[in-house]
């Protein structure tokens, strides 16, 4: 238990300290991992949606890959934007492998399937209870769309909190295609994995504890935000 | 509710400020700096942390390290995706520079590998020279952790276990664990399984896992290690920032620079040898 309490007095003092390093890592955190889940919130709401309210042709395969994509590695998403945002790659003349960019890609790839399963799971409940009544309001089911999310928007929220819950999390992508580089790249995920080989254990452990902090922070504002909507 | 939609454009605007501002970042990082491929043992021994604020106030040019095993770091000048490789395996150095890859190599600097081991040394092998060593953790078995990394001091183990007379591939049994992982991750490894391991100097005066783990096996000119620097080829790979990667490597190899890479040091070790001087390191 030595570790844990020791780990806990760290964070603590990281937190009163207000270290500038720490701050500036904290900040890329949330500030790439929030990109990125709003980017996958945005790609992936109207598409899960459709995926509720429309019927077409391959839509249950589109629905069977967006599940499968849940469990898609983040080693796996980070080593394919790497392979093409290298210089070597097809988009490598952008010149963003090793940025802050390079890394909203890879977590916004790996939020999109999440926000696309999640969104279509819920929607299809909603659009089973109102979708039927729109219609005969004789909304088209574009139209209609903007309604069923709006009614279904606490299970956005729940959505946009698991893609981010995710992208924040994750440390294998972000490690490819950002690089760890000091006062540039590094965000908490990638410090914790380097404190860790450093063998300051204590050290990733708090880095650790502040992380989940930070979720819960995020977390927190979320529903606010999302009660807020609803008391209107 | 249809007001409520109206938020929609509103949030695509955040997105797009959000983005650009991403970019923006990222084409400032930009200006006037190199992205340098390393090694573990570089930035998990401190040195770079200690060098590149000084190279900063000096050159003005802000250094991006990505520490990586040495094969790993090739791989990615390879790829075009470093200006300067500053590595530890003189045979994958020579090899990157056969292929055209790099411009010229410059020795660094020096330290040396150590023998890690459990404190009580159960396997007997405490001493100066490797080579009985090795033969002995062999013959009994005792647990090994590899890098098996294809990084400087992966590259170095495999070369003295031939050097041993043993076909490590061939002859490795449970006891041989290959990991697949950093220097730090296998003395974790080695520390909470008690294993022995091959490790820098470097790393292992910078580690505070250490558990019960001391250095047994020290001082044999065979576990000598040196550290080359080298411009990634232009002529291969347009992109690369060839003027600011040379003053960073001019720098490293003057004598400023190698007095500062004297300089650092850990509970007033010394944790690296300057020789840019050596024509044949």
């Amino acid at each position: 238990m030595g570790d844990f309490t020791e780990a806990a007095r760290t964070a603590a003092h990281l937190i009163v300290g207000l270290d500038a390093e720490l701050r500036a890592i904290v900040l890329l955190s949330l500030g790439v991992s929030l990109t990125a889940s709003v980017c996958a919130f945005v790609v992936g709401a109207p598409l899960g949606t459709a995926l509720a309210v429309y019927r077409f042709r391959g839509r249950g395969a589109l629905i069977v890959i967006a599940n499968a994509l849940l469990g898609l590695p983040p080693v796996v998403v980070g080593l394919a934007v790497y392979l093409l945002l290298s210089r070597s790659g097809p988009l490598g003349s952008f010149g963003i492998l090793f940025t802050p960019t390079a890394m909203v890609i890879a977590q916004a790839l790996l939020g999109t399937p999440i926000m696309v399963a999640l969104v279509h799971r819920m929607m299809v409940d909603v659009w089973a209870d109102y979708g039927g009544a729109l219609q005969v309001d004789g909304a088209s089911r574009l139209r209609a769309m903007v309604p069923i999310m709006s009614i279904g928007r606490d299970g956005l929220l729940t959505a946009f909190l698991a893609a981010f819950g995710r992208a924040i999390a994750e440390v294998g992508a972000i490690l490819i295609v950002g690089g760890n580089i000091r006062g540039y790249t590094r965000t908490m995920t990638t410090a914790i994995a380097l404190e860790t080989s450093k063998g300051d254990l204590s050290f990733a452990l708090a880095l650790g504890i502040i992380l989940i902090i930070l979720s819960m922070l995020v977390s927190g504002l979320t529903l606010l935000v999302g009660r807020a909507l609803t008391i209107r | 509710m249809f007001r409520r939609s109206m938020k929609m454009p509103a949030i695509g605007g955040l997105i797009a400020a959000a983005l650009l501002l991403c970019v923006q970042t990222a084409a400032q990082g930009q200006d006037k700096s190199i992205v340098v491929a390393s090694t573990t043992s570089t930035q998990d021994s401190g040195l770079f942390g200690y060098l590149l604020p000084i190279v900063k106030q000096r050159l003005g040019i802000t250094v991006k390290v990505l520490a990586q095993g040495t094969g790993q770091a090739l791989d990615t000048a390879r790829r075009g995706d470093a200006d300067v490789v500053f590595v530890h395996a003189k045979s994958a150095e020579m090899k990157f520079l056969a292929e055209g890859q790099g411009v010229k190599r410059y020795p660094v600097m020096y330290n040396d590998f150590v023998l890690i081991g459990p404190k009580g040394d159960p396997a007997g092998v405490k001493g100066n020279e490797i080579v009985p060593a090795l033969k002995t953790l062999k013959a009994k078995a005792m647990p090994f952790i590899s890098r098996g990394d294809r990084s400087g001091t992966n590259i170095a183990e495999l070369a003295l276990w031939k050097v041993a007379g043993i076909d490590i591939d061939h002859d490795k049994g449970r006891w041989y664990k290959a990991i697949g992982q950093g220097m730090g991750a296998a003395l974790n490894m080695a520390s909470a399984s008690n294993a022995y391991v091959l490790s820098d100097r470097g790393t292992w005066l910078a580690f505070k896992n250490r558990g019960d783990l001391a250095i047994l096996v020290e001082g044999d000119k065979r576990l000598f290690n040196q550290y080359g620097v080298m411009l990634v080829n232009p002529a291969k790979h347009p992109d690369v920032k060839q003027d600011l990667g040379q003053q960073f490597i001019d720098w490293l190899i003057s004598p400023e620079g190698q007095r500062a890479i004297a300089d650092y040091r850990i509970n007033g070790q010394q944790l690296f040898y300057p020789n840019a001087d050596d024509p044949n390191a």
